[in-house]
């Protein structure tokens, strides 16, 4: 009895694994068929041929795919490091020094995890038009640089770091700042990590701030490169388009694989944000 | 002898001042990059839509008018407004308790399960990390009406072919069916979460007691202790699907006749594609209204969820 509930159980835990990852077989499946083959209704997963490998090498080489991974991860990278190097100085202040405007930065950190990107869009936009900053790498990372989510990730962090530590520090004559950076970053950077994964992924997948500042196909980030390529250039050829929707999903979903506990941990971190 | 003391304690004290005022220096400094940052992209913006709001204003227009509260009776009285804000809920009001009752379904499922945890925790996990337009783009060809293997199971099955994407009737269903696949996975883990915290002592001490059924011991300890997770997943949910655009934008931009238009889409088509500012701005003042206050909502419970643990 107890074994056929066991086996039932996971029989179930089998078929809903096979439906959820269905469309990802399905998509590898066919970035590698030719066009004649999908255009010939198969169900099979497996290409009749090998003809299907052209898809790749079309969409890597003869396609800007590859410009728009770039981009992506230029972006991404820009976007991580400034939100540490705002957050983090301003994390510690926040979390362990006194002084007269805390509360203030406090309600600004609170009121920026309220707002997303969409409600500030149209001023920024307008204020980008007037400086001629649209269309620009600086566009796509300058509206998220003060994380106010990094700030209150990190100040959480600092406060459970007792004071003494940093007290026997300042009494062996370290500043603050090598108090921060020789201190307390080292310690910092399982929760560094939890927030880089979270930014990355956002900002990665993100589609509705590029497709409002980016105009030139040469600036494409992946998601927004995959809906140009769609409509300008793949046609009909689905081959190509399911070829190029893994090579924009893979690095992502490699990097969850290898490191699958810390990504989970890190993009659940977004539920605090909404 | 008083007066050295005197003196002592005054060079203290004023030593203890230099310190305080030092560490305020330094705290200013710290923060001032993050602070330069929210003030030119969060508050100045935040007072500019409620601005723009308030005012005609149309981009690349040189003089603006204050229009007072025009653009919100605009927005009431349009029927595209209405339209998508209907079906922003219903979507959402979809999305919602398939996405929550799944993932909670799959939780329990995988932690009762003594093989494959991690396989299958990843598998269900797995749309959340993946690139929402791409997944969006392999839907849709999945779902094509003649080539996508969906259909060909259909026409297989005897069934007629359905033209899921492109009918006013079954657009809105097929892309929450797909926000669904895209948000169990993440509901999933957050009930994983909240699961871990409730001890297993009181099952045993639910069996001894006399339920005996997993059946009964999740309504008499698991349900009621993961209450709290329950409600803020569910505000999890809503907010996310409230806030659905990729699916959209990228596959159906809104149609056909405006049966998949969402509120996120009408801002952006409004704000960037018309350039009506004030318009838009209006729409966007009113979704934040709402989505505000759920957010609080959130925190409340989440306030509670942190005391449980």
């Amino acid at each position: 009895m107890k074994l056929l509930t066991v086996s039932l159980r996971f029989a179930l835990l089998c078929v809903l694994a096979i439906v959820f990852l269905a469309p990802f077989a399905y998509m590898l499946a066919f970035s590698l068929k030719s066009a004649s083959e999908i255009f010939s209704g198969s169900l099979s997963l497996l290409p009749s041929s090998l003809d299907g490998f052209v898809n790749y090498s079309s969409v890597l080489f003869e396609r800007p795919l590859l410009l728009y991974l770039m981009n992506g991860a230029i972006v991404c990278a820009a976007i991580l490091f400034f939100q540490l190097l705002f957050a983090l100085p301003c994390a510690y202040a926040v979390a362990k020094l006194r002084f007269a405007g805390r509360e203030l930065v406090l309600g600004l950190v609170l009121l920026g995890l309220l707002i997303p990107i969409q409600v500030t869009a149209l001023p920024i936009y307008a204020g980008f038009a007037q400086l001629r900053l649209l269309d620009s790498y600086a566009a796509l990372v300058l509206p998220f640089v003060s994380s106010a989510f990094a700030v209150f990730l990190f100040r959480q962090f600092f406060r459970t770091m007792p004071d003494d530590l940093l007290d026997a520090a300042r009494l062996d004559g370290l500043g603050e700042l090598s108090i921060m950076l020789r201190i307390l970053l080292p310690l910092t950077l399982p929760a560094a990590t939890a927030f880089g994964i979270f930014s990355v992924v956002s900002h990665w997948n993100d589609l509705f701030w590029p497709l409002v500042v980016i105009q030139s196909p040469e600036l494409n980030t992946p998601p927004l490169g995959l809906i140009y390529f769609r409509s300008a250039e793949a046609g009909d050829r689905y081959g190509e388009l399911m070829a190029a929707t893994v090579v924009v999903t893979v690095p992502l979903v490699a990097a969850f694989l290898l490191a699958q506990r810390r990504f989970i941990e890190g993009i659940s971190l977004g539920a605090l944000k909404g | 002898m008083t007066r050295s003391a005197l003196a002592t304690a005054s060079r203290q004290l004023g030593s203890a001042q230099t310190a305080a005022r030092t560490e305020a220096r330094i705290a200013w400094i710290l923060v001032l990059p993050f602070l330069a940052g929210a003030v030119v992209f969060l508050i100045l913006p935040c007072i500019g839509v409620i601005a723009m709001a308030l005012s005609d204003w149309q981009l690349g227009d040189s003089n603006i008018r204050f229009a007072g509260l025009q653009n919100f009776i605009e927005l009431w009285r349009d029927d595209i407004f209405r339209q998508s804000a209907a079906n922003t809920v219903f979507y959402a009001a979809l999305v919602t308790p398939a996405s929550v009752i799944l993932g909670l379904w799959l939780a329990l499922l995988i932690e009762s399960s003594s093989i494959g945890r991690a396989f299958f925790r990843s598998a269900f996990f797995l749309p959340v990390v993946s690139t929402t337009v791409a997944m969006a783009i392999v839907w849709e060809f999945l779902l094509h009406p003649s080539l996508g293997p969906v259909n060909a199971l259909l026409s297989a099955a005897g069934l007629p072919r359905q033209s899921f994407l492109s009918s006013a009737s079954t657009v809105l269903p097929t892309l929450a069916m797909i926000g669904v696949w895209e948000n169990a996975g993440y509901n999933m883990v957050l009930f994983m979460a909240g699961l871990k915290a409730i001890p297993r002592d009181l099952h045993d001490a639910a069996a001894v007691d006399g339920a005996h059924r997993p059946w009964e011991r999740f309504w008499t300890v698991t349900f009621p202790l993961l209450g709290p997770t329950l409600v803020f997943v569910v505000i999890i949910s809503f907010l996310r699907s409230f806030r659905v655009f990729e699916t959209v934008a990228a596959i159906t931009q809104g149609g056909p006749q405006r049966a998949s238009e969402v509120v996120l889409f009408t801002i952006y088509r409004e704000g960037f594609v018309y350039f009506r500012v004030g318009y838009a701005s209006a729409l966007t003042v009113a979704f934040t209204a709402l989505l505000l206050t759920l957010t609080i909502v959130k925190f409340r419970f989440l306030d509670r969820r942190v005391h449980y643990s």
